[in-house]
Parts: structure tokens; sequence; C-alpha cells
């Protein structure tokens, strides 16, 4: 007898998520984010998420067909950090630059480390940290929302050519005969005019021009979906919003007229996004639950602290890329106690029956109980 | 993660929950007949091969002793069926390796029944007794881990046990061997049960069935008002794998952990599966040696699935052509002993069913899970594995680990000791990454370094 008989190791058979079907989830999610920001800004938003989408795929495509990376472009996850890196700029950000930003977020943010799984910082938030450094004047040139004519007309500053500095955007706006119309983003006003954004305006970015990102109601609502279905741990944008909230609740609390309110510090800028979608990262976060609330605690704070104490506006950035640096010295204090190591002999509410009456617990003969802790400290 | 395991009013913490596939749940247990050549290998359990007692040529009957117990942690081996000693000699395993087997052929026409057993009074045996006779019985663990039954009802010195934890969760896929055992023998269990509380010394029983098997709970109910065995209990636990594991059914029975590195016992309990007491609550009054056992017979690729009561030693082939999946040339297939979570590969159709086997699957090549070209990505650190492990481990880690074979960390710093293979990491994987196979290469690598590692050598005073 010849039969053809294959021998595998257990278990065989396997649950039905997949990487793809992972990354092909946080694309759809953020789908409605994508249309929404098209809505506000325009044909220049579309054309920049295009440019840097592509971009970005261009160059995974390149990396792993030279075999240099891992996995493969058809995983999504080069989408992922086209999407992101494009919502993180402004609307009206030169196409050249963005495309820049793209090669470099996937060229030193993934394929240098091996590709995916094995990048150490948010890829599209290396590509940001480059372009902001690179074009420090372009980035910080937002547009406002909702302009007359946005489906038609590029923003000027758009079109640029490649290696060519951008027009001011200033005299273009300028035409424009619409009341309170400015660039600067409500961090930026609040931090260099004094000005401060109510948080309703800020949560659906639908009233008046402002110069937001996209709107964080929606990112809730996505990344909500996205927790449910357990494609993201809920537990890191819950840290991080929680720390930020809390850090500037305390310092709101202690100068109600030097700081302001934490939920304009919660709802503006690009904290929301980076909470749910950027610090989340699963390759760059810790994958321990205690880890976790650390990794995001710790990018809450650094941003209200950045945003407080330092010359820029916005910290969510450098916040999430130092949480991403931190991440596998934090992996490695909180590594989960295992099942019988615990050395507590606490009976769990709702069994169904007691100890016999003669068993004699561990405490009662003399056994020494160690604590439980949450950090724990290896040799 | 932990609010969903509270909602469920499950007790211990992560675990999966895999289809069921429990589509055998309904079919009687069927006798299955004799194969042309039945294979007793010497080891069938854990522990050491047992010696033979025939010789070639020689006629025996079924239930006559064909080999005998080598030292403690060894059973004797009983005639499948009345026939005529073939053979002594290297034949085909399920574990790959030939081992030592004898080899009977059966009288075209002989029964069923055993001919070598002698009715006895159980009720008047002391618990030394009862062991002695479970010893004699041949009888191992037949939840598939096929440890001897005897030693695992042996209390150690010093130690004082109150409680006789029955385990009848079946928690693996498709399994449906021991719920059929529940339903249609629940009084012979119960029997068994009472022998084990006298050998044990235990004060209570208790049985944990999970609650996919209601009729099961109610059929063994109704053996326990019948017996009016008031020191006996049967308790649904939630459906969950690996609810069947002996640490996990203690958590969701007692609420208590079981230390790591400690048995039950340490706890004051014993346990065993339900499929070894009804067996014990059969032989042990009968005076027979275990010949037979039921084993469930499904997959996908199998055409009339069902549960089968089987002599063993009965070659795979056979059994296969019985419940309707012939096995041709064609297409690829895989062949598992036991659950899909745990259950072993095949490599030889001629290998025999043993006392540990508790189902036999068959996968065809278009039901495996890589079937259409499943690639595996390097871990991405979603942290799926870590929110599935029973064991509160790190296997995310732990196969990075094991892929640089950095085997000594995986076992000093990250509890890989404590890992007992249940497959949930593997099952979860988005990357598809085979774990549980690096975790069992690294074990026993480290057992192997253990085992050459010479003795720390005694202080020298100077």
């Amino acid at each position: 007898m010849s039969a053809v008989i294959e021998i595998r190791s257990a278990p065989h058979i396997k649950g039905p998520r997949s990487v793809q079907q992972i990354m092909f989830h946080v694309i759809g999610s953020l789908m409605p984010v994508c249309a929404f920001y098209v809505y506000q800004y325009g044909v220049s938003a579309l054309a920049s998420m295009v440019v840097v989408t592509a971009a970005c795929l261009l160059t995974e495509w390149a990396f792993t067909r030279t075999g240099t990376q891992s996995g493969s472009i058809a995983d999504g996850s080069a989408v992922i950090t086209g999407l992101l890196l494009a919502l993180s700029i402004p609307p009206g950000f030169p196409l050249w630059m963005g495309a820049v930003g793209g090669v470099v977020a996937i060229a030193l943010g993934k394929a240098l480390f091996g590709g995916i799984g094995f990048n150490v910082l948010n890829p599209a938030l290396v590509g940001r940290a480059f372009v902001q450094a690179a074009f420090p004047v372009a980035i910080a040139g937002y547009t406002p929302s909702f302009l007359p004519g946005r489906f038609t007309e590029f923003i000027p500053s758009s079109l640029a050519w490649p290696l060519m500095a951008p027009p001011d955007t200033a005299a273009w706006l300028a035409a424009f005969s619409v009341d309170g119309v400015s660039g600067a983003t409500p961090l930026a006003r609040w931090k260099f005019e004094g000005v401060v954004a109510t948080p309703t305006e800020l949560l659906f970015s639908l009233s008046g021009h402002m110069a937001v990102g996209p709107a964080p109601l929606l990112i809730l609502l996505c990344g909500a979906y996205l927790a449910v279905r357990r494609f993201l741990d809920w537990r890191i944008p819950a840290a991080v919003m929680g720390s930020a909230g809390l850090t500037a609740l305390i310092l709101f609390a202690i100068d109600p007229l030097h700081y302001p309110s934490p939920l304009f510090m919660l709802l503006s800028g690009g904290l929301v996004l980076g909470a749910v979608f950027m610090a989340s990262d699963v390759a760059t976060s810790p994958v321990t639950p205690r880890g976790m609330w650390v990794y995001g605690a710790l990018i809450g704070l650094l941003t209200v602290l950045i945003r407080y104490y330092s010359g820029l506006p916005e910290g969510v950035m450098y916040a999430i890329l130092l949480g991403n640096a931190a991440s596998p010295l934090i992996e490695r204090i909180t590594q989960p106690t295992p099942f019988g190591k615990t050395g507590l002999l606490r009976r769990r509410r709702g069994a169904s029956y007691p100890l016999h009456p003669d068993y004699i617990s561990r405490e009662e003969a003399g056994a020494v109980t160690p604590k439980k802790r949450l950090f724990k400290i290896r040799r | 993660m932990r609010l969903l395991t509270f909602l469920r009013g499950e007790l211990f913490e992560r675990g999966i929950h895999p289809p069921q596939y429990k589509l055998t749940a309904g079919a009687p247990i069927l006798r299955l007949p004799y194969a042309p050549r039945l294979t007793v290998p010497l080891s069938q359990h854990i522990g050491r091969p047992a010696h033979p007692v025939v010789k070639v040529g020689q006629e025996v009957v079924r239930g006559q002793p064909v080999a005998r117990a080598d030292d403690w942690l060894s059973v004797p081996h009983h005639a499948p069926a009345a026939g005529v000693v073939e053979a002594i000699g290297l034949r085909p395993s399920s574990r790959g390796p030939w081992t030592e087997s004898i080899v009977i052929r059966p009288h075209a026409g002989a029964t069923q029944e055993d001919g070598w057993g002698v009715p006895r009074d159980v009720d008047a045996m002391s618990p030394q007794d009862i062991l002695q006779a479970v010893w004699d019985s041949g009888m191992v663990g037949l939840g598939g881990a096929a440890f001897p039954t005897h030693a695992k009802l042996t209390v150690p010195e010093n130690a004082n046990v109150h409680t006789l934890v029955v385990n009848g969760c079946e928690c693996e896929p498709y399994l449906t061997c021991d719920h059929r055992v529940m339903l249609e023998e629940a009084p012979t269990l119960i029997r068994g049960v009472r022998l084990a509380m006298r050998a044990t010394g235990s004060r209570r029983a208790i049985i944990g069935v999970e609650d996919n098997k209601p009729d099961a709970v109610t059929s063994i109910q109704a053996a326990i008002d019948t017996a009016q065995a008031t020191d006996i209990f049967v308790e649904p636990v939630p459906t969950k794998y690996p609810q069947g594991s002996e640490k996990m059914l203690i958590m969701a029975l007692f609420g208590v952990e079981i230390p790591s590195g400690a048995l039950p016992v340490s706890l004051g309990m014993v346990m065993n599966n339900v499929g070894t007491l009804a067996a014990v609550g059969r032989l042990l009054p009968a005076g027979q040696g275990l010949t037979e056992r039921v084993i469930t017979i499904a997959g996908p690729g199998v055409r009339r699935p069902g549960n089968y009561r089987v002599p063993l030693g009965t070659p795979m082939s056979f059994v296969l052509a019985w419940a309707g999946a012939p096995i041709d040339r064609t297409s690829a297939r895989q062949l598992v002993l036991g659950g899909p979570m745990m259950g072993q590969a095949v490599a030889a159709l001629d290998a025999p069913i043993t006392k540990g086997v508790s189902g036999v699957l068959l996968f065809r090549r278009e039901d495996m899970y890589d079937h259409g070209g499943r690639k595996t990505y390097p871990c991405i650190k979603c942290g799926e594995c870590i929110e599935s492990c029973p064991m509160g481990l790190n296997p995310s880690t732990l196969g990075m680990l094991a892929a640089k074979r950095e085997y000594e960390e995986m076992g000093e710093q990250y509890h890989l000791g404590d890992c007992f293979e249940c497959g949930c990491c593997t099952y979860v994987c988005p990357s598809n990454i085979p774990l549980v196979q690096q975790f069992r290469v690294a074990k026993q690598v480290l057992r192997e370094a253990a085992a050459a590692a010479p003795a720390t050598p005694p202080a020298v005073r100077a």
C-alpha cells in the first residue's frame, strides 16, 4: 500500500485569523476616517493619500522583491502605513514631499529592520518624523477645512514641483473672504496665541473652518469596532487617553488659567489618531497585557509634557516613538505570571465546591506566600 | 478578555473556543469485528515495556495475560482475541519507531467473549486488593496519556486524599467516546468511581462534565440516584478548551490553582478520566483484563463516523475501512490519533489501536488548514497567543527564543516547563507560526541536557 499520508505536528486545526485578515480589517476601518478627511479638505487630501500610499507600496514591493525584507506586498501592512502617514500630515502638504515621506517610512522604518513584525518603531511615524525634520515649514502649513471649491481646486502647495519650495498658501487663503480663516491648528493657536477651541467643535470637526486633522469622533468609533472584533487591543488607546487626560487634569486643577482643559488636550491634534491607530500598532507595542498599560501611560504622559513644556505645539509623534523604543524594556519587566506561580492559594469566586474541610491550606502549614507585584525585576 | 471570561462564567482565564464538530455524539457505541491479525505492542503506556509470557505458536484465549508488568510503572497486557500467537517481534507503532509486539491471529469465528476472567466480589476487597486488581487488569489512563492507573490511584505516603475528581470534559473537538460512555455506561462508571474512592480513601467524588453534554449530566445523575450515592456529585463546567486539563478542571470546580510543578495530590485530590473509571467498574467485578476500548472515528474524510468498541491491536487500516474511509493511493491525507488539538499524526497504516488512543480522525488534503497555501509570517506581536495561553505563559517571546535556539533561557526565565502543549497558541496565531512544535523540540532538548548533565560533584573538603 502506498497511500500518501502527511505527518504534521499538532494542533491539526487552526483558527481563521491571519495576518492579512488583521491588516485588511484595519484598512477597512480606516476608510471612513479617510473619506471624511477627503470631505473636509477635498481633492488635495485625496491626492496626498493616493501618492503617499503608492510610494509606500512601491517601496515595500521593491524591498520584498529583492528579498531584503520578509512578508509580501499582499499583506496590506504598507497600505496602513501610507494611509496613517497621509492622515498625519497637512492635507496641502506638497505631494513630492509626501512621497519622500512614504519611501522613508518603509525603507528606514520597516525594511531596515527586516520587514513586517521586526520593526522597532512605527513606520508611519518614522516617515512623519523625517518630513518634520526635513520640511519644517511645509509641515506647519495647515489649511482650514470646508473651504469653498475644495473639490475642484488643489491647494497650491500640493502641486509644488519636486525639489522646489511650495508656494505660500497665506496669499491664496487671503483670497477667501470667510470669517475666522486661519492656517494655524487649534494646538498652535493655543500655544502661540492663547486661543482655546471648545471640545465639541473638535470632537465633530464639522463646524467652522478649523485647521484640524481627521475627526476624533469617527476615529474613536472605528477604533471601537476594531477593539470589539479584537483586531486591536483596547488597553493601549485606553491607557494613552487615560494617562494624557489625567496628566492634563492634574495640571488644569493646579492652574486653570495657564493650562487648558483636559478635554481640549484629548481631542486636539493627533492624540486620538495616535492613540487608536498608531500607538496600538501590534509590532511596536508590548505584547504583555500589563506592559500595554505601562506603554500607553508613558505615551500619554510624554504627549502632554511635550505639548506643555517644549517648543513644539504637537507631541504625539515623539511620544509614540519614545514609547516604541521603550517597549522591549517594558515587556521585559511585565511578563505575565504563569498559572500556579502566583503563590497565592486564594480561591476564585464562583467555584462550585469548597475544598474539603480536612484540607490544610499552605498558609496554615507555614508556607511563605510571595507578594504579587506589578513589575518583576530580574537578575 | 477577562470581562468575557467573567460573563461566560468561566473560572480559568484565557483558553480558546474552537468549533466543536461533535457530530458523532448521537451515534451509539458499535462493536468492531476482529481484524485478520491483531498486533499487541508491549509498550502501550508510559513506563517500561512489559515482558511477553507466551511463545510463538501458543494458543491463547481472549483476556489471557500475554505480557507481564516489568516494574511499578509498567502494566500487563492481555490477549484481545482467542487465537494463535503468530509472531513476537518488531512491528510498526503509531509513535513512529517499530516496537516489540505480539501478533495474534484470531480463530475464525472467535467470539468477543472474555474466556479468562473469573467474577469476584469486589465489595469484600481491601484498598490494597483493589489496587492490585487494577494493576493486573492492565488499566492505563484511557483519556490519552496512558499513565498506569494503579500508579495514579496510589496515594503517596504522608499524603491525604479527600476528593476523587473524575474528568468527563472531553474538550477536544470531534471526540465523543467519553460522552457516549457517560450516556451508555453510567451505572458502570459509578461502580468504578466507588472502587477508586475506596482505593484512594477519598471521601467524595466529583464528576466534572462540560456543559455542552447536558444529557451526560442527566444520565450520570440518574445513575447516582439509583445507586443512592450521597458522596458522588456530577457538575457541569463551562465549555472551553482546554477544560479537560487537570489544572483547568480543578480551577473550574474548586477555584484554586495547583502550584506550578505540583500534582493534584498536593491539594488532596486524585483525578481520573471517565472512560478509565468506567472500564475499572466493568473489568474489576468480572476479573478481566483490558482487551478493548471505545474510540471515536471521525473527521471530514470518514463516510461513516461513529463510536466503536475496538479490540486492542486492531490495525488502523482495518478500522478506517470499516468506518467507510478506505485509503486509496491518489490523494494525500492526514491521520490523527486522539483529538485535533493535541493528537498525534500517524506514519503507518499498519499501526495498531492501543490503550491510549481515544479517537482516529481523518483529514483529507482539502480539509487541512494550509490547503490554500497559507504562509508563515514573522511574529507580528499581536499578543493573541498570550491572550489564549491557559498557563499564562508568553508564547510570543518563547517562539522567538526558540527560533534562536535559546532553549535554556526559555526554560529558566519564561517557564517553558509549565507548557503542557495544549496547542492554543498555535491555533490562534495569525502568522501561522508552529509554536507548539518549537516548544516540544525545546523541551526535548532541555530534557536531554538535564539527563546528560553530570550530577553536581560533592563539595570537596580541603
